[in-house]
């Protein structure tokens, strides 16, 4: 609703009607183009020779750029962007991806036990399905946070499963909490049978960053409740708070008791929609899956053959992402120069936003240390909240509405689950020159 | 049926896979490379993506090549057009998810200039990643999981196997109407009525899915063809659920593609006001053949104002098609006219060879190919050597599996058995695609030859 508003607003001022702003700034979505980032110079070029491979010949192009989309058309049938792959994607990419988290993790890895999907949506909906089982009181239940992206609704409830929500700790930053955990589990057994707990690191929407400690805490309560972790790592790269660092579920895992590593099942997402690479439109993402059963691995790439295969010019990206520039590579250093400064961007975005928020009477934000997104609570008037009784709206919804309509401002409404009678609005802090 | 397979069919994809990365690190054999033609991938087969849509695509992902002298003018301006309409002007945005607002639009006016003028609806066409993931979206909304007895689609044999894969892990039933492959694989009426027949008691039917140009058979249903299914599916009230992805790829003598839509408008009330149809087209197959890319489109007629909202929020749940494949299917639709600096040639290659050469093997035998991407052969074996087969082969295979299995690994030729697709009882087909360059083509039929003549000498 708050979308199709601005698409009115927008074609309102292209005719030329006086506004108090001159355009609108929409800070809703993850989208950082729409944010006015700028792309990853290295990955485009490489991708517009992997396109129109005539480029190979174009001085324009560093060397580095030449010899990578080289060897990634030489990995794709046809040597064309254009053939169908297989469908859990092409194997050097897979390869790639493995390497990458062994390097970040120290642990092993292997490429039969990753799948690339058209987007980190699509992997969890595939890992959902095949979870969803049962009936009535023994329907598949997930745990979810609230709050949580969006779209996690939209899967779940497609895939036919029960969500079980548990609150995190806004007073602790949207901490998790052990005790919440356990509530929500209980509350929902007999209801519906938990199999499985997602979780999402950094935080989406709420920017929270685990430490080691909650990691640790999670897992071992995955592992007494027998529930299989899904673990969303879409802004593993988006860590900026003090003192923060990003620490995969895997590496902690498998940095645990031997018992444990090797029993406690997990399936870890990333994509190219997040991070510094931010090419939503490209559509590609993976899945890690461990500790899984062979037969059962055997129909996760069943699965993605409904989808036929991933986008290709999406796998390629994959490929660059999680192999980017070298130093001593011709595009490093325009590479890290740019890189640098989306995350400073971030960095600074985030620091602003979480001083004025708070500044203001009414709004308190915990900080943001890592993800993409600000969470602010809003703590309404009661004139508003009658007024938007009165419309048939949530009042964070009515607060966001006035928001874009005075000030040109979209942002997200928190519709994410949170407490019901909390409010609170989801901003990106990608954008750097309109903040 | 096919569920149970569904664990074989793969593990030939594998085998081919493991061949070809065994041949790129130097192992010897009979072959120097594997011509895949398992797929309707016609780069994969060897084609060359058409320059001007490269070009495009390349200067939309690299802004700044819209600058270089090197490209032609008109490929600069119309990355420039396609980028303006891109989110933040560039490809990496997510769009609307029911697909760029002004391609949706491209794609209307292509419609109606394909269909002599008849009228289409920008809000009737969603673009999705491929064709596929449309055809899941409208069977959602046609397949109740919780009806009992279960939902029915009604599905040619022989057919596309994904749609089929789809269709069966909905929950939904699928209901075979055998297309008679003595008279060039038509569809007869008096068929699809004893298919609905087959049904009572079984499942509920609600959708009638038909693919024109077909997919495996290389047909092209004729105009009096296409009017029967529609009166089929009026007098019925089944939903039509038609695949047009081969639309240009038609190349039969007197054959002629007609829209599904075109059809059903011509044929005037009572019909053209209510026969329900969703009809399917991507940049995967045709001109293109860019199935890498990921991106299709599907045109909706004459649905229900609540059903027509209920697809916009399974459409909307989606994040939108990848924006390269979009611009894509911009191109198709729209593509350089005469006078344009990059105003196309595409060669088709042609299939007479192909037939001629398949029906001159013993053993072997294909009706004329009018359309499509593939050729789908009969293999003649006599019940002896369908017997020998079945000892010989290592995992009991039927024998269509057995001899791809051997053509793969003896003959480097990547094809797929033809119970993926679904036969008659008793009948053995394999399907490849026909759409590679002619000296790969040639190959093909060559090493085809050779192997199948070593084959049915080994097995009679």
């Amino acid at each position: 609703m708050l979308q199709n508003l601005a698409e009115r607003i927008r074609k309102d001022i292209s005719l030329g009607a006086q506004k108090p702003f001159k355009k609108v700034i929409d800070v809703s979505s993850g989208d950082p183009h729409r944010a006015d980032l700028q792309h990853v110079s290295f990955l485009r070029q490489v991708l517009a020779v992997c396109v129109h491979p005539q480029l190979l010949e174009d001085k324009c192009f560093p060397l580095d750029v030449k010899i990578r989309a080289q060897k990634l058309l030489e990995a794709c049938d046809g040597a064309s962007v254009g053939s169908y792959t297989a469908s859990s994607g092409l194997r050097h990419v897979r390869q790639s991806i493995a390497e990458f988290i062994k390097r970040r993790d120290g642990v092993p890895s292997y490429a039969q036990n990753i799948f690339i999907s058209a987007g980190s949506q699509r992997a969890i909906m595939i890992a959902v399905k095949l979870l969803a089982s049962g009936e009535g009181n023994t329907r598949t239940g997930v745990l979810i946070p609230a709050p949580c992206p969006h779209m996690l609704y939209n899967v779940l409830e497609e895939a036919g499963l029960v969500l079980v929500p548990y609150q995190l700790t806004e007073e602790k930053g949207w901490a998790v909490d052990l005790d919440k955990l356990h509530q929500a589990l209980k509350a929902a057994r007999g209801n519906c049978e938990p199999r499985a707990i997602y979780i999402s690191n950094p935080g989406n929407p709420t920017g929270h960053v685990q430490d080691r400690k909650s990691i640790e805490e999670v897992i071992q309560f995955a592992a007494a409740e027998r529930l299989l972790l899904l673990a969303d790592e879409v802004y593993q790269d988006s860590v900026y708070g003090k003192d923060r660092e990003f620490i995969s579920y895997k590496k902690v895992l498998f940095e645990m008791d031997r018992e444990l590593a090797e029993t406690v099942q997990l399936i870890s997402f990333h994509s190219i929609s997040s991070t510094c690479i931010g090419e939503c439109g490209l559509r590609a993402g993976y899945m890690e899956v461990v500790n899984m059963d062979p037969e059962v691995i055997y129909y996760f790439d069943n699965t993605l053959c409904g989808d036929i295969s991933t986008p290709v010019t999406g796998q390629l990206a994959l490929d660059l992402m999680v192999n980017p520039p070298q130093p001593g590579d011709s595009s490093y250093d325009t590479y890290i120069q740019e890189t640098f400064f989306t995350l400073a961007t971030m960095s600074r975005n985030a620091q602003l936003v979480h001083e004025l928020l708070n500044k203001l009477p009414g709004v308190r934000c915990q900080p943001a240390l890592g993800g993409i997104y600000v969470f602010p609570r809003l703590h309404l008037p009661c004139g508003i909240k009658a007024q938007a009784k009165l419309l048939g709206l949530k009042a964070d919804v009515l607060y966001c509405q006035k928001l874009l309509e005075e000030e040109g401002v979209l942002a997200g409404a928190g519709e994410h689950g949170e407490m019901t009678d909390s409010f609170h609005l989801r901003s990106s802090i990608r954008n750097h020159k309109a903040l | 049926m096919w569920n149970m397979k569904q664990l074989a069919y793969g593990a030939l994809a594998r085998r081919a896979n493991q061949i070809k990365d065994e041949l790129r690190q130097g192992v010897r054999k009979p072959y120097k490379e594997v011509i895949d033609v398992f797929q309707g991938d016609l780069h994969g087969a060897g084609m060359k993506p058409l320059t001007f849509v490269r070009q495009v695509l390349a200067a939309c992902v690299y802004p700044p090549l819209i600058n270089s002298n090197n490209l032609p003018l008109d490929v600069r301006q119309r990355a420039q057009k396609e980028l303006g309409r891109c989110v933040g002007g560039s490809v990496g945005s997510y769009s609307a998810a029911a697909g760029i607002p002004e391609i949706v639009h491209s794609i209307s006016e292509f419609i109606k200039r394909r269909d002599g003028g008849i009228p289409s609806h920008p809000e009737n066409i969603y673009i999705s990643p491929g064709s596929q993931w449309s055809i899941s979206n409208i069977l959602n909304v046609l397949v109740n999981r919780e009806a009992s007895p279960r939902t029915g689609v009604l599905i040619p044999v022989p057919c596309y196997n994904i749609t089929v894969l789809s269709i069966t892990q909905l929950g939904a039933v699928t209901v075979p109407y055998y297309l008679s492959e003595e008279q060039a694989w038509a569809l007869q009426v008096e068929e699809l009525q004893r298919a609905l027949e087959s049904a009572k008691g079984v499942c509920s039917p609600v959708a009638l899915y038909v693919i024109n140009p077909g997919n495996p058979a290389g047909y092209v249903q004729s105009q009096k063809s296409v009017q029967e299914v529609i009166r089929f599916a009026w007098e019925k009230r089944l939903f039509l659920l038609v695949d047009e992805l081969y639309q240009d790829c038609v190349y039969g003598e007197n054959c002629e593609f007609v829209s599904y839509k075109r059809t059903l408008s011509e044929m005037g009330p009572p019909f053209s006001g209510t026969v329900e149809l969703a009809s399917f087209h991507s940049v995967s197959k045709g001109f293109l053949g860019e199935c890498g890319l990921r991106a299709g489109y599907v045109e909706l007629v004459n649905l229900d104002p609540a059903v027509m909202k209920h697809i916009h929020t399974i459409f909307s749940k989606d994040s939108c098609a990848p924006v390269l494949g979009q611009i894509a299917l911009d191109l198709m639709t729209d593509p350089p006219k005469p006078g344009d600096p990059s105003y196309p040639l595409y060669k088709q290659v042609g299939p007479e060879n192909c037939t001629l050469v398949i029906n001159s093997l013993p053993g072997f035998s294909c009706p004329p190919l009018e359309g499509g991407l593939f050729a789908f052969p009969r293999l003649n074996l006599t019940p002896k050597a369908v017997q020998k087969a079945k000892v010989t082969a290592e995992m009991q295979e039927d024998p269509d599996t057995f001899y791809c299995t051997r053509l793969l690994e003896e003959g480097g030729v990547f094809t797929s058995p033809g119970w993926e697709y679904g036969q008659k009882e008793g009948t053995y087909h394999i399907r490849f695609c026909i759409a590679a360059p002619q000296d790969i083509m040639e190959e093909l039929l060559r090493r085809l030859s050779s192997f199948h003549m070593t084959f049915m000498k080994d097995f009679s």
